[in-house]
């Protein structure tokens, strides 16, 4: 029955790309809606379960998911390979608002897995950068545990010759040539050019996402200019199981996107 | 729909019994009924809703244990057929065969307010909820007093106008019935006696309680950290996170689904859904391990504010209905309506100081 908003559709496995030991990226056959930056989808392997997943990119007749290995239905989708078939709802929540992002200095600061949810829309934003309709200019600041867990490492590669990224790791090791030391060290010193104009995006762990806000905010950045993205347990994804409600905000169907000026005031 | 009459009558034992064989013939019949010995302690009975066929079946006296939530939100519900990569929905129930639900004034309210989360929110209604809730006709029970715990007066949910019939069961095992739908009408026998009646609507609660106002709540949300307050530790020593509450509740509508593989042949299974609830462990964790309200005031304090401040910002009305099942269940003894007065003790005192 089509009107069933709980049954998912099959998505074929077109390429399974490793990240890091315990993140891959797979690209699946797509030819539902197309998502917008920040949308996510219900992925299930049928009999194990299903789970919500930011998608990471995205383009004519695929999506990509960037999956970590954490949990019962990411355990089974690591032991799928290409051809076989996954099975997708979505896509879900509110994407990032890119017209707010039009003619204004951007800033994207993810960490760990939270790359994942804006490598689309920072590849949207590269691709209007300049124009009346995308960012004025656009930094990238991303940091990660240990040189082991950076993500998109070709992606971050190509974006850095487009547009300034900073790339960062908690703990170096001996071959690490780039930055040490957790995101919000490169926040005091970070060029803002106008700071009452600056559009700044935060997505990561709760842990990072406090501390880097704190760290926008002590630069004069206002909670109007901020946008977060919030993960949360979920069933549904369309707000019906209630898991992720937080206070009259239903993070599957009002975010996973929120601008910091409303999100500051949700408390679990 | 229906077409609409209005016309009371008083119906002996027997005429029930006539009127709720002819019913049953054509829709389900539905109400709560006592499972003797079937309770938690040894020798215990408990009430919940089941199919009624006679009289003596509906147990009208006591509160139910459980709600009638079930008939549109069972504990345990297929959503598909996995069969391989094939993707199957169970046979659903037949929406034109209409279902007589057998409840009181505040569980009637409760219908509404999982309306507005199973139909309303979100981008589209649920299927299986709207499926059972297009066949759903109410008969309301009439309540002869406020029973203990029972707060409905001041939660607003005592008097309800959307029912298709109304019943007062007399001791004798006669009742008093107001019928408004014409194939209701169909099956009252012809020897019955019209009588005029129409339900009264309890006046009074057993546990009053004052909800704050929503912007005052909503103020000491943000200016004075109510979620903060020191009486959510209260609940941390008493509440053991069993979600009875949750469960008893007419109104808590929460579920996860739950992916089943057949032991015998792997590749058949069912995905289910499986109430869930806001007290209960794990409900918030995610993946990875990271997880909110780990303490179980705080679980609290979220069910005490979604009850009866989120919902109403996000739905214009209060989610809790004032049944009291929640205090009926508690094996601590925790007191929903003490809370909500505590809770606006203290909004009180913010606004003063």
């Amino acid at each position: 029955m089509d009107t069933n908003i709980f049954r998912p559709r099959a998505a074929r496995i077109i390429e399974v790309r490793p990240e890091t030991a315990i993140d891959w990226t797979y690209r699946l056959e797509w030819t539902g809606g197309t998502p917008q930056p920040g949308q996510f989808f219900q992925v299930s392997v049928p009999r194990v379960g299903e789970a919500p997943i930011s998608t990471s990119g995205w383009g004519d007749g695929w999506i990509e998911l960037t999956i970590r290995k954490v949990g019962r239905v990411t355990d089974a989708v690591f032991g799928l390979d290409v051809g076989v078939l996954l099975h997708l709802r979505g896509p879900y929540g509110r994407p990032f608002p890119v017209a707010e992002f039009a003619g204004h200095h951007t800033i994207i600061a993810a960490g760990g897995t939270g790359l994942a949810p804006v490598r689309g829309l920072i590849q949207h934003l590269l691709g209007t950068l300049g124009k009346d309709e995308g960012p004025s200019f656009l930094n990238v600041l991303a940091g990660f545990k240990t040189p082991g867990d950076v993500l998109f490492t070709s992606d971050l590669r190509a974006w850095a010759d487009q547009t300034p990224v900073l790339l960062t790791v908690d703990r170096a090791d001996s071959d690490w040539r780039g930055h040490e030391g957790v995101i919000t060290t490169l926040i005091p010193d970070l060029e803002i050019r106008d700071i009452e104009d600056a559009r700044v995006v935060v997505v990561g762990p709760p842990l990072m996402m406090k501390f880097t806000l704190a760290a926008f905010l002590d630069r004069g950045i206002a909670p109007e200019q901020l946008w977060v993205s919030h993960e949360r347990r979920m069933s549904c994804g369309v707000g019906k199981c209630g898991h992720c409600k937080i206070m009259n905000s239903y993070v599957c169907i009002d975010g996973p996107v929120y601008r910091y000026a409303d999100a500051q005031w949700l408390t679990d | 729909m229906t077409e609409e009459t209005h016309a009371s009558f008083r119906l002996s034992p027997d005429e029930l019994d006539r009127a709720l064989r002819s019913w049953n013939r054509n829709m389900d019949v539905v109400g709560p009924r006592r499972l003797q010995g079937r309770g938690r302690m040894t020798g215990q009975d408990v009430i919940r809703y089941g199919p009624v066929a006679a009289g003596e079946d509906i147990e009208w006296k006591p509160k139910s244990d459980f709600s009638p939530k079930v008939v549109l939100f069972p504990p345990n519900e297929t959503l598909f057929h996995l069969v391989g990569t094939e993707i199957a929905e169970p046979p659903a129930v037949d929406p034109e065969r209409p279902l007589l639900l057998f409840c009181r004034a505040c569980d009637i309210h409760g219908v509404d307010r999982l309306d507005r989360v199973f139909l309303d929110n979100g981008p589209a209604p649920d299927p299986y909820y709207q499926r059972r809730r297009s066949r759903l006709r109410f008969a309301l029970i009439e309540c002869a007093a406020s029973m203990e715990n029972c707060f409905c007066v001041s939660m607003g949910t005592n008097v309800v106008e959307d029912y298709s019939l109304a019943i007062r069961f007399q001791p004798d095992g006669s009742a008093l019935v107001e019928v408004r739908d014409r194939d209701l009408l169909a099956g009252i026998p012809e020897t019955a006696a019209p009588e005029a009646f129409s339900p009264a609507f309890v006046q009074e609660d057993d546990r009053p309680v004052r909800v704050p106002e929503p912007d005052e709540l909503a103020r000491e949300i943000r200016e004075n950290d109510l979620f903060d307050h020191p009486m959510w530790e209260l609940y941390s020593r008493r509440c053991i996170a069993c979600g009875r509450c949750n469960f008893s509740c007419p109104t808590c509508s929460c579920f996860s689904t739950l992916d089943v593989a057949s032991e015998d042949a792997p590749e058949l299974g069912v995905r289910r859904r499986v109430w869930a609830g806001c007290h209960v462990d794990r409900f918030t964790e995610m993946a990875g391990g990271h997880d909110v309200r780990t303490d179980y005031g705080s679980r609290m304090r979220f069910k005490t504010m979604h009850k009866i401040h989120d919902f109403q910002q996000r739905f214009g009305t209060h989610m809790c209905v004032g049944c009291g099942r929640c205090d009926d269940q508690c094996p601590e003894y925790i007191s929903f309506s003490a809370c909500i007065n505590h809770v606006s003790d203290v909004v009180e005192q913010g606004a003063e100081g």
